[in-house]
């Protein structure tokens, strides 16, 4: 997560002090995301350096200083916004490597894994379910992150489901060879 | 004790070759208040135990109590008063009577237990509000979108004195934020001490509930165990949510 795009983001409403915007990053993120005060200093000093923003006693102590966002800062910021993150998918995810090694290991069977793994889940997701209960406590900061770890955790317990599902169609059966050349000479050509 | 308790349940339909085994061996039991989602993938006899937890269906084998009754010592009108009084449920379909609005729809089971139309009118409003229903309670269900319909549907029952909710993939036809709408009516049910049992495949959902157990060919093989405090899972990690520069 970018902290220095957060930090131009809370920038952009006007001038604030560094433990100002520790504090509203905190809240904003739900206070999921504990930001060290040093750390916003740090990113101070190199937003400074990069001309995103000023400060209006520059070279001084960053502690008493108040910060502004420059033009050039709310150009990198609305170039942030709209750049996607890179959602291409790791090469080795390990919850998969886990259900693929399963498959091959003597004397383990991949559905008892896969449903370990599934309760480990929706465990998760209890306890994300539980800090919603109550709505009244609820900002929409909160709300969102909340919201998004639960949509992440259901998509990989949906894997497992869809995981299982297939390896009940299609029995596994000892490999003889190249299973899957096809396949693989397609990922070759995309790279 | 219990509130609903299944002891050693089996349910088969069909004869030699066409035999299918639906449940073999469901142990289960939900305290009053209790929250028990049932998880499992199609077929794996979901809704075949939520429809013999609710008496809709008699086992083939085993027990089934609720409040301590034995289900296979009553008689036919003895579950059915039971049913109407006790159990609410909630189908995949719905299940709403077209020709009924839908306060009417909702007071039908407290009219027919002998509560006074006013009255039960009164109480159908409620709920319906509840749900954010009111300005709907005198439309007819093809008037209602799929999520009208489907919260109709559980505010019958959640209507009156029940003490036990069943529900099949209650939030099925709902968008993500009606369907949290629901999980919360249900939630709140059982803060008053109703036990509910909700079937579903999907995780989301059934992280409303306090035990989740997982079915498979009929069988229960896992459950959750109780979640640590929630608080937990926001303490500062290294982990992945771990900002960095």
């Amino acid at each position: 997560m970018s902290v220095k795009h957060a930090i131009l983001a809370l920038l952009s409403t006007g001038p604030k002090y560094g433990l100002q915007l520790k504090q509203e990053f905190e809240s904003t993120t739900g206070d999921v995301w504990p930001l060290n005060v040093g750390q916003v200093y740090t990113t101070l000093q190199r937003l400074e350096r990069d001309g995103l923003v000023e400060s209006d006693d520059p070279g001084s102590d960053s502690a008493h200083n108040s910060f502004v966002i420059t033009t050039s800062g709310q150009e990198e910021l609305s170039r942030w916004l709209n750049t996607p993150p890179d959602l291409v998918a790791p090469p080795r995810d390990e919850l998969v490597m886990k259900v693929l090694c399963a498959l091959k290991v003597p004397g383990i069977d991949v559905n008892d894994i896969i449903q370990t793994h599934r309760r480990h889940l929706v465990e998760l997701m209890q306890q994300w379910t539980r800090l919603k209960e109550d709505e009244a406590d609820f900002d929409i900061g909160f709300a969102l992150v909340v919201d998004a770890e639960l949509f992440r955790l259901d998509s990989v317990a949906r894997w497992l489901d869809a995981a299982e599902a297939r390896l009940h169609r299609t029995p596994i059966k000892p490999q003889a060879g190249d299973r899957a050349p096809v396949l693989r000479r397609r990922l070759v050509r995309r790279k | 004790m219990s509130f609903v308790e299944l002891r050693n349940v089996y349910k088969s339909y069909g004869d030699g070759a066409a035999k299918v085994d639906a449940l073999r061996g469901i142990e289960l039991s939900v305290e009053p208040g209790g929250f028990v989602a049932v998880m499992g993938p199609s077929g794996s006899g979901k809704s075949t135990l939520l429809m013999i937890a609710g008496s809709l269906e008699e086992p083939t084998e085993g027990d089934v109590r609720i409040d301590g009754l034995r289900l296979s010592g009553l008689s036919r009108n003895q579950k059915a008063r039971l049913r109407r009084r006790t159990i609410g449920y909630v189908f995949q379909d719905f299940n709403l009577l077209a020709g009924l609005t839908a306060v009417e729809n909702v007071c039908l089971p407290l009219e027919l237990d002998g509560i006074a139309a006013r009255k039960a009118r009164a109480i159908g409003m409620a709920a319906l509000e509840e749900l954010g229903l009111a300005d709907r309670s005198n439309r007819y269900p093809d008037q209602l979108s799929g999520g009208e319909r489907q919260r109709v549907a559980i505010a019958r029952a959640v209507v009156g004195e029940r003490r036990l909710l069943l529900a099949d993939e209650p939030s099925g036809a709902l968008d993500s934020v009606n369907g949290e709408a629901v999980m919360r009516m249900i939630l709140s049910a059982c803060k008053t001490g109703v036990a509910a049992v909700v079937v579903t495949h999907d995780a989301h959902l059934a992280s409303w509930a306090d035990r989740v157990v997982f079915l498979r060919d009929g069988r229960v093989v896992d459950q959750t165990n109780p979640p640590p405090s929630p608080e937990s899972i926001l303490q500062p990690s290294t982990g992945p949510n771990e900002p960095s520069l």
